[in-house]
């Protein structure tokens, strides 16, 4: 079944005649992903290699049925194409741009989460099912079809642990990119719900890093009604106090957030935590052999 | 990015919040003008991002322009917590009655800011949140509803503020939330918030961080970024829009997505190194990019070896490949760089490395290997 990317979505891509988004609208497609549809306001009438070209979010579900939205648009204009998106009835959107300012993502977050639409980022790689779809900027070579479902906080650290789980040849259900954002869509606890009802996973690793308390809120759910086994790799035990490593939610605050109390949270609630990624794909490669 | 007191201050008075009036000094000398022009007794304060400068003697009360001076003299170059003091705030003394405190932050975990409300003020409140928890008021506000009178209410009634008071200090909370909405605020503090022998308010400190992410619709705060205190190479490397952070160690690091960077720091200090830094050079970076990258990693005269973590998504290996071979071909390299390339056009990445087979880079297969190279290259040339 897999979850967010699967045989069912018919995905816009927003922005998709600039320069990224043409990329990987055509590479999603490739895939196997049915994408329906692009929007850059002023390009109605347009394609993309065959893919139609709208004005609207509006239009693109009127009249090409698009369910799924994939955001690839400058940060300025991201929070307000999220909101078209949700607007126009999309169910799942899921946006790559990194940058937007965390205000305009409150306004977001609170317009979104009541109505029940599935927001994944900002500032996430996407969300790929191995042999079934991807949506997003996830190289899709690096995994492959299993009982694995993985989410994590870093995109690029995704495709290194995926990379290390495949060399031990498992696979994945799906793959989450939550984002590095101070606010998102999606959280650990949401993914984790969604791979528990997920029947094609059996194992779930969550890649979590520096900043907030995510990853202890999800440990204490993790207790409480995950039954799956779950494995951990936490990035950051060297960053320094008070500075922004990167992603705009990466950054420890006093004495909140580091990667030890993430590490400690998360042990104290039986979930093992690999000290690097491929440690991580050990201990995963552990727990499938031994089941 | 965090500001200083004063232009802290400086945005509160746009708001309408009561501030004195005061100047920055930078010289002894200008701290003496500063007193001056403003008369009478003074407060000179030292201008750093970091908390404890009262307890450090980097804020001093003083009577006229001599004594300013001399304080000037003995608070310029302090090192308060590994910041050393560059600038003064001299603003006119007042005479305090009693300190409060308020905040709003933007917490991330109920997604809303929290406002938060001490009649102990001047003391820091991880410190009243620990020992006095039921003194420190605390309130969500709904973005959507904005900062209202009944949430003023509310936190002055859980907080203990007297009646007579709350009209006051009920505006300068509104004004409070006002600027953490208008400037794009993670924090904004006021410790103390203090009640004047005559019964007005006064904003006495200001502690602000602006969203970095919001700065291109902020003109004001953008122009505040005190590029002299910052580390040559963050300078540099905020200038050319790729995330930096110094780390003190000899083995440069550069890698593209903040996590996989992060780890790649972890790995290394696994590895029995020492991180020199962080740089991520983030998602569809172009040749040049990656050629100033590597530039800003080296100019750190401490970097030994460097250690290049690249797994491609949206950023392609061959740019990447690309970025680094245009960067040997420009600049006189003086480390040995061990490259580790994965994802996407990989193939393509590591045959434009190999044929180009440059002496100064030892391509790694994977992570770990690439770290224990990385570090043992460092070792190797100290």
């Amino acid at each position: 079944m897999a979850v967010i990317a699967t045989k069912d979505t018919r995905l816009v891509v927003q922005g998709i005649t600039g320069r990224e988004g043409t990329f990987h609208a055509l590479r999603n497609r490739d895939y196997g992903t049915n994408v329906v549809a692009g929007v850059t306001p002023g390009r109605a009438g347009q394609n993309v290699e065959g893919i139609p070209v709208f004005d609207s979010v509006a239009d693109a579900v009127a009249k090409a049925g698009a369910n799924t939205s994939l955001v690839i648009v400058p940060p300025r204009f991201a929070a307000e194409a999220i909101l078209e998106a949700a607007d126009a009835g999309i169910e799942q959107i899921i946006c790559i741009t990194e940058g937007i300012p965390a205000h305009d993502m409150l306004e977001v977050y609170h317009y979104v989460r009541p109505r029940g639409i599935r927001l994944l980022g900002p500032n996430c790689p996407g969300a790929l099912s191995p042999g079934i779809a991807n949506i997003g900027i996830i190289p899709a070579q690096v995994f492959k079809p299993g009982p694995i479902g993985l989410v994590s906080r870093s995109g690029t650290l995704t495709y290194q642990i995926g990379g290390e789980l495949a060399a031990k040849g498992l696979g994945n259900s799906t793959i989450i990119g939550i984002g590095g954002d101070p606010v998102i869509g999606t959280s650990f606890i949401d993914a984790l719900d969604l791979f528990q009802a997920d029947d094609d996973t059996e194992f779930i690793v969550m890649v979590g890093e520096i900043g907030g308390s995510d990853e202890e809120a999800a440990a204490a759910v993790i207790a409480e009604r995950i039954t799956k086994p779950v494995v951990a790799y936490i990035a950051g035990f060297e960053a320094p106090v008070g500075k922004t490593m990167g992603h705009a939610g990466a950054i420890i605050s006093g004495t909140a957030g580091t990667a030890a109390a993430k590490k400690e949270a998360l042990e104290a609630r039986g979930v093992p935590v690999g000290t690097n990624p491929t440690e991580a794909a050990r201990i995963v490669a552990e727990l499938v052999a031994g089941r | 990015m965090d500001l200083y007191e004063h232009q802290g201050k400086e945005l509160f008075a746009k708001a309408g919040i009561p501030v004195a009036a005061g100047r920055v000094a930078f010289t002894v000398a200008e701290a003496r003008a500063a007193a001056e022009a403003l008369g009478g007794r003074v407060v000179v304060k030292s201008q750093v991002l970091t908390g404890g400068r009262g307890k450090a003697g980097g804020v001093k009360v003083v009577s006229g322009p001599d004594e300013a001076a001399a304080a000037a003299e003995a608070i310029l170059g302090l090192d308060i917590n590994g910041h050393i003091t560059r600038r003064l705030w001299i603003e006119e003394a007042v005479a305090i009655d009693r300190e409060y405190y308020a905040s709003v932050t933007f917490d991330r975990a109920a997604k809303m800011p929290l406002m938060m409300l001490t009649t102990m003020g001047g003391m820091d409140v991880e410190a009243v949140a620990r020992d006095h928890p039921d003194r420190l008021a605390r309130l969500h506000v709904d973005p959507a509803l904005g900062f209202r009178g009944f949430h003023a209410v509310q936190l002055m009634s859980a907080a203990g503020i007297p009646v007579d008071e709350r009209k006051a200090v009920g505006a300068m909370l509104a004004q409070i939330y006002g600027v953490f909405v208008a400037e794009d605020a993670m924090l904004v503090e006021v410790n103390p918030l203090v009640i004047l022998d005559d019964g007005t308010l006064l904003a006495a400190d200001s502690k602000m961080t602006i969203d970095d992410n919001a700065l291109f619709r902020h003109a004001d705060s953008s122009a505040m970024r005190d590029v002299a205190a910052a580390d040559p190479q963050e300078q540099a490397a905020h200038e050319a829009d790729l995330a930096y952070v110094k780390l003190d160690g000899d083995v440069g690091i550069l890698g593209n997505g903040a996590g996989l960077v992060m780890s790649t720091v972890d790995v290394v200090a696994q590895a029995g190194g020492r991180p020199a830094n962080f740089l991520d050079v983030g998602g569809g970076a172009s040749a040049e990019k990656i050629a100033t990258a590597l530039g800003i990693v080296l100019s750190d005269e401490k970097v030994k070896s460097v250690l290049f973590n690249i797994f491609g998504g949206i950023t392609r290996c061959d740019e990447v490949a690309k970025g680094l071979l245009g960067a040997l071909e420009t600049t006189a390299v003086r480390a040995p760089i061990v490259v580790r390339l994965d994802g996407t056009n990989d193939v393509e990445g590591r045959e434009l490395l190999e044929r180009a087979a440059r002496p100064e880079i030892t391509v790694e297969k994977t992570m770990l290997e690439a770290a224990a190279t990385a570090v043992r290259l460092a070792r190797e040339a100290r």
